[in-house]
């Protein structure tokens, strides 16, 4: 049966190539923008390179210090003795690592100057992420506590930087702002869309003007805390809640008197979305409001575009539909064979799309518009732009469905 | 076999309102061949319509088998019609997108019949009308009177024991007219219930039975 509803589709196919090339050019189109977006942001926010342990990582980004009215507040990224003493010190996690968030320096090739994305980070660094040394390894505890002046430079930089990129760097020098420090290890470079790990050259944290010694809560650091287990992250984010919980309020910071303290331990993506929405669940409601209108734009245009086609040319098969019927087909088969045809049609729209995309991803990734970008289509986004196959198959494919059931076979079998 | 008692079909529009049956009772014997003529536009098609279940009528009622289907849902009425009822049309009624197996098979896909039976018995009826060269070929490369031959072996597929014929034979010349009323004669003679809406006299003459329709009312 199911094999009759396909040859049957695909002769419905080849029957109009005109109206299956605009059929199919709407479906591939859409979805290959959907595929393409969630690749995007399964780049943006899936586990990968070099932060492939994501599902089981609570990131602390930022302080917020607010004062009692809650008129006014600072927030930003915290010192390195405030992550030392309230993050670090957590007792569950597998490692907690520190370390700053953006710092920019330049670098002199001659006369030319290349702009640099700089992080001091600690030995735990390495151990977090998965950074794949390409040559040397990474600074330890030994040359952060002698405070070694060393780096870890990216492949991307080492070509920028040496004149012979194929030559190993480990123990040549580099100067970055008039400081020269020894390279011991390059790795292959993060995209700059994964801020927390985002950087040309790694320092250790007590390499000059890393500002570790800072005296208050706020500074350039942030921190990444590895569970041992993705079900131990609610238990983590409580216990760093109550070492939060332990500092006395009010205080003061910058002449600044804050009574309200909020610094959270979160997943990846609410580290971003959290203070965005944060205490206004209007702004939430519009937020997923205007994602759910978007995809329903995306997904529901195409989807009335098909039904409309799928409507018009259901009298074209009405004859077909009378004598389906009248040799014995209930009304409610024939349903199912036009919405297994359209899911059909649509699947070939998803090859056609998930070839589209390949193309398409393999363009930005090669373009440069995100440097070392990585986007693919893994099983997440395979899944995904799968159920929206399917969601997109019925949705066209119910309504003509129902109207065809309306036709009597008489009315049907005159067409 | 076919019992239909008091019939009336009105067909309404918001100006107009035809009746097209009137009062028509009738009872078709099992083994019978009857065949129904009457002018154009008298009711004749509407009056097969009604016997194969393929239209409602607005008073009355349907037996078949000494069963009321009037009470019948739209599952029970396609199941009924899929096992006792064959049915032949004036214009064939082939998907052309299906080669001719296909077509034949249509009826058996909507029993609980496999894949390889389901062909081996479109084989079989297709060879019964003599047509088992062309299982492959696609309505249009067949002629008018091969393309009838394919709607009855699909209409004898499934071994129902009635057979409904809208004008078998009205697009065909007289010889290939003639060869498909031999064959339907002769799946009477193997106990199939006939019945046939014709224009034609000289076909009618070989039925057992002839109905004659007037403005929607049984004259003979």
């Amino acid at each position: 049966m199911l094999l009759n509803y396909i040859k049957i589709a695909w002769k419905v196919l080849l029957r109009h190539p005109f109206y299956t090339f605009i059929t199919l050019f709407g479906i591939s189109l859409t979805l290959t923008v959907l595929m393409v977006l969630t690749s995007f942001l399964d780049h943006l926010i899936g586990s990968h390179y070099p932060e492939n342990k994501r599902d089981r990582m609570l990131y602390i980004m930022q302080m917020r210090q607010q004062d009692s009215s809650r008129t006014s507040n600072m927030s930003g990224p915290m010192s390195f003795k405030f992550l030392t003493d309230y993050a670090k010190s957590l007792k569950m996690p597998e490692r907690v690592t520190i370390t700053t968030f953006i710092n920019s320096s330049n670098a002199y090739v001659g006369s030319q100057k290349i702009k640099l994305n700089t992080k001091f980070t600690d030995a735990d660094f390495w151990q977090v992420t998965d950074f794949v040394f390409l040559e040397g390894k990474p600074y330890n505890e030994q040359n952060i506590t002698n405070g070694d002046q060393v780096a870890v430079i990216t492949d991307d930089l080492k070509k920028q930087y040496f004149e012979n990129a194929t030559e190993p760097v480990i123990g040549k020098d580099i100067e970055i702002e008039n400081i020269h420090y020894r390279i011991i290890g390059v790795v292959r470079a993060s995209p700059f869309t994964r801020p927390f790990t985002y950087a040309d050259v790694f320092f250790p944290y007590t390499a000059p003007k890393s500002n570790y010694r800072a005296a208050g809560m706020r500074g350039g650091y942030v921190a990444m805390i590895l569970g041992k287990d993705k079900a131990d992250l609610p238990a983590i984010q409580e216990e760093f809640q109550s070492h939060i919980d332990r500092i006395p309020l009010p205080g003061i910071q910058d002449g600044f008197k804050y009574s309200i303290l909020e610094v959270k331990s979160e997943p990846y993506l609410d580290n971003f979305l959290g203070p965005l929405l944060e205490g206004n669940s209007g702004l939430t409601t519009i937020f997923f409001g205007v994602i759910i209108f978007v995809l329903f734009m995306l997904m529901g245009l195409p989807a009335i575009n098909l039904v409309n086609i799928n409507v018009s040319r259901i009298m074209e098969r009405a004859s077909e539909i009378g004598i389906r019927k009248a040799f014995g087909a209930p009304v409610q088969t024939l349903v199912w064979q036009f919405i297994v045809e359209n899911i059909f049609i649509t699947l070939i729209g998803g090859i056609i799309a998930l070839g589209l995309t390949t193309i398409v991803i393999q363009l930005i990734n090669t373009s440069g518009m995100i440097a070392y970008a990585d986007l693919t289509i893994n099983l997440n986004v395979f899944l995904i732009s799968l159920l929206v196959c399917l969601i997109f198959g019925l949705l066209s494919g119910v309504l003509p469905a129902l109207r065809m059931s309306k036709l009597t076979i008489v009315e049907a079998l005159k067409s | 076999m076919i019992h239909l008692q008091n019939i009336e079909k009105v067909y309404r529009t918001s100006t107009i309102e035809t009746l097209a049956l009137n009062n028509i009772n009738l009872d078709i014997k099992k083994g019978e061949f009857v065949s129904i003529m009457g002018p154009s536009g008298c009711g004749k098609s509407t009056l097969l319509n009604v016997m194969g279940l393929l239209d409602e009528p607005s008073k009355g009622t349907v037996q078949l088998d000494g069963q009321p289907v009037m009470k019948y849902t739209d599952k029970e009425l396609a199941k009924l019609r899929n096992q006792k009822i064959g049915f032949i049309f004036q214009s064939f009624h082939l998907i052309n997108d299906l080669t001719v197996l296909d077509n034949v098979e249509i009826p058996l896909l909507y029993r609980a019949t496999n894949g390889k039976p389901r062909q081996e018995y479109a084989k079989e009826a297709l060879a019964k009308v003599g047509l088992s060269n062309r299982m492959k070929h696609f309505p249009k490369q067949l002629s008018g009177g091969q393309k009838q031959r394919v709607a009855i072996a699909r209409a004898i597929v499934g071994n129902p024991h009635i057979i409904l014929a809208d004008e078998p034979t009205g697009n065909l010349d007289s010889a290939m007219g003639n060869e498909i009323m031999t064959i339907l004669q002769e799946l009477n003679n193997e106990g199939a219930t006939i019945v046939m809406v014709t224009h034609d006299e000289q076909m009618a003459k070989r039925t057992h039975r002839l109905i004659r329709l007037f403005d929607g009312t049984q004259v003979v």
